[in-house]
């Protein structure tokens, strides 16, 4: 069955765009330019407000979950709390240690954000709403926000800080355990579409909710759980956060930073979290596909409902040990993934799905 | 998808570039409203108010190093996973078995390391 197609799409306004922008007579490759210039300013204004709206809605479900009502003050239920810190953060004076290493300690923040930044290239927002559907789609999101890690030891080495060095080193340990079950997880999808592609990904979950991959049992739902789990310790996020644990390491990796340099870490977080949703999204729940509302509106919809479920993880659960984390990805995490993975790969051979 | 082939993979180089410039943007933005009054008490590590004993460039037991060498060789066969998966609707049984000996092998050496005590947090 076909949903009915909404009016409302976004992706109008960008062909639209596009040629106003072939009639000034350019050349193909100075389309291009201007084209990923112009999608990047725009990618970029997207994940600020993502970011700065995920900040005042964690504040929000922390409150509420610990019966309190948090920002209250600056407009209605504090939306635009978010925005004055951000203000604030800007105006803060950038405290450097003595005794850091000084190309590192700069470069880390950067490259820590580019990272998060350069996944959103490859996220379908909606119908035709992707900036470049690479072939290889779901690799390269992996492969890139992978460089997280190198940023995260870079803050940790280069502040000189006991606390920070534990941090990274400890967040390093983690995120690459944690890779191997979640490459596992997205294998299960990929042995069905047959395609890395993003946009193949979500049109063979085209139809029915049921073609969903999350519905498809037994290995999706397995595989959709084992995923969240991984991607909930990629995105440093508690009950996985040893890294930044805040009782014992003070804040981790990010000690030493302060105002904007700080900010892009806090930047970079939301953002990764955002991702790893939107992949959830993207490979198990159908992508943008969904009845009479526009397609945007159906995958923030979706994309925010996994957030909010990693955020009912952050407050609800208590943090895990280092010891506790390692054995479980390599104890439970990787056999578990590997056997749905051969699972899956063998229901795709016998035709036993539906 | 018309232009030229590598016209998607345009878009890496020029988002990296817009990434980085935008964060340098950033910090020179804030670098010219912002206050800079270092002095000695500020500008030393932050360990809990107390003065740093030595530097935090020492050699330590990260314990990690034998978790990144497992996680080098399933890394490894990622690469070879990847391409399996893809073609794997065209391939059908005879790719399926082979797939299932390359991770049995691979996860003989998992339960072996295993065995060994080395998945333990000493």
């Amino acid at each position: 069955m076909i949903w009915p197609v909404a009016i409302g799409e976004l992706h109008g306004v960008f062909s639209w765009l596009y040629s106003l922008l072939e009639s000034t007579g350019l050349s193909q490759p100075w389309l291009d330019i201007i084209r990923y210039i112009v999608l990047g300013l725009v990618v970029f204004g997207v994940l600020c407000l993502i970011a700065l709206f995920l900040v005042w809605w964690e504040r929000k479900i922390a409150a509420h979950i610990q019966q309190r009502f948090g920002p209250m003050r600056h407009g209605w239920h504090g939306w635009y709390q978010t925005i004055a810190d951000a203000l604030k953060l800007l105006q803060k004076e950038d405290i450097l240690v003595d005794t850091r290493d000084k190309v590192v300690f700069f470069w880390a923040p950067v490259i820590c954000f580019v990272a998060a930044f350069l996944a959103y290239i490859c996220i379908p927002f909606g119908d035709k709403l992707i900036v470049a559907d690479l072939n290889i789609g779901i690799l390269y999101i992996i492969a890139i926000t992978t460089f997280t890690v190198i940023s995260l030891l870079m803050a940790g080495w280069g502040s000189n800080n006991k606390y920070a060095l534990l941090g990274g080193m400890r967040s390093a340990a983690q995120i690459v355990s944690y890779e191997v079950p979640m490459v596992a997880s997205i294998l299960v999808v990929v042995v069905f579409v047959g395609s890395l592609s993003m946009v193949d990904i979500v049109e063979a979950q085209s139809g029915w909710f049921t073609n969903w991959f999350i519905f498809r049992v037994p290995f999706g739902p397995i595989a959709f759980v084992t995923y969240i789990i991984a991607a909930t310790a990629e995105a440093n996020r508690t009950p996985f956060d040893i890294p930044e644990a805040e009782q014992e390491l003070v804040a981790g990796y990010n000690i030493e930073y302060s105002g904007m340099k700080f900010s892009m870490f806090f930047l970079a977080e939301f953002a990764n979290g955002f991702t790893v949703s939107a992949i959830a999204v993207t490979l198990f729940l159908g992508g943008w596909h969904g009845p009479f509302l526009p397609s945007w509106v159906w995958f923030m919809g979706k994309t925010l409902a996994v957030v909010f479920l990693l955020m009912l993880f952050r407050w609800t659960y208590p943090r895990l040990r280092v010891d506790q984390l390692m054995e479980f990805a390599w104890k439970f995490l990787v056999p578990v993934t590997f056997a749905n993975l051969i699972l899956g790969a063998w229901m795709k051979y016998a035709g036993w799905y539906w | 998808m018309k232009g030229f082939y590598v016209a998607p993979y345009l878009s890496i180089l020029i988002f990296i570039v817009i990434g980085i410039g935008l964060v340098l943007f950033t910090f020179f933005l804030a670098r010219l409203i912002r206050p800079s009054h270092p002095y000695p008490a500020k500008t030393i590590n932050y360990e809990c108010a107390e003065l740093p004993i030595g530097d935090s460039w020492i050699q330590f037991n990260p314990r990690f190093y034998i978790f990144a060498l497992i996680f080098v060789i399933f890394d490894v066969e990622a690469v070879f996973l990847f391409p399996w998966a893809v073609a794997f609707g065209q391939l059908g049984l005879y790719a399926l078995i082979e797939m299932v000996i390359f991770i049995l092998i691979l996860f003989y050496g998992l339960y072996y390391a295993w065995k060994q005590g080395v998945l333990k947090w000493v």
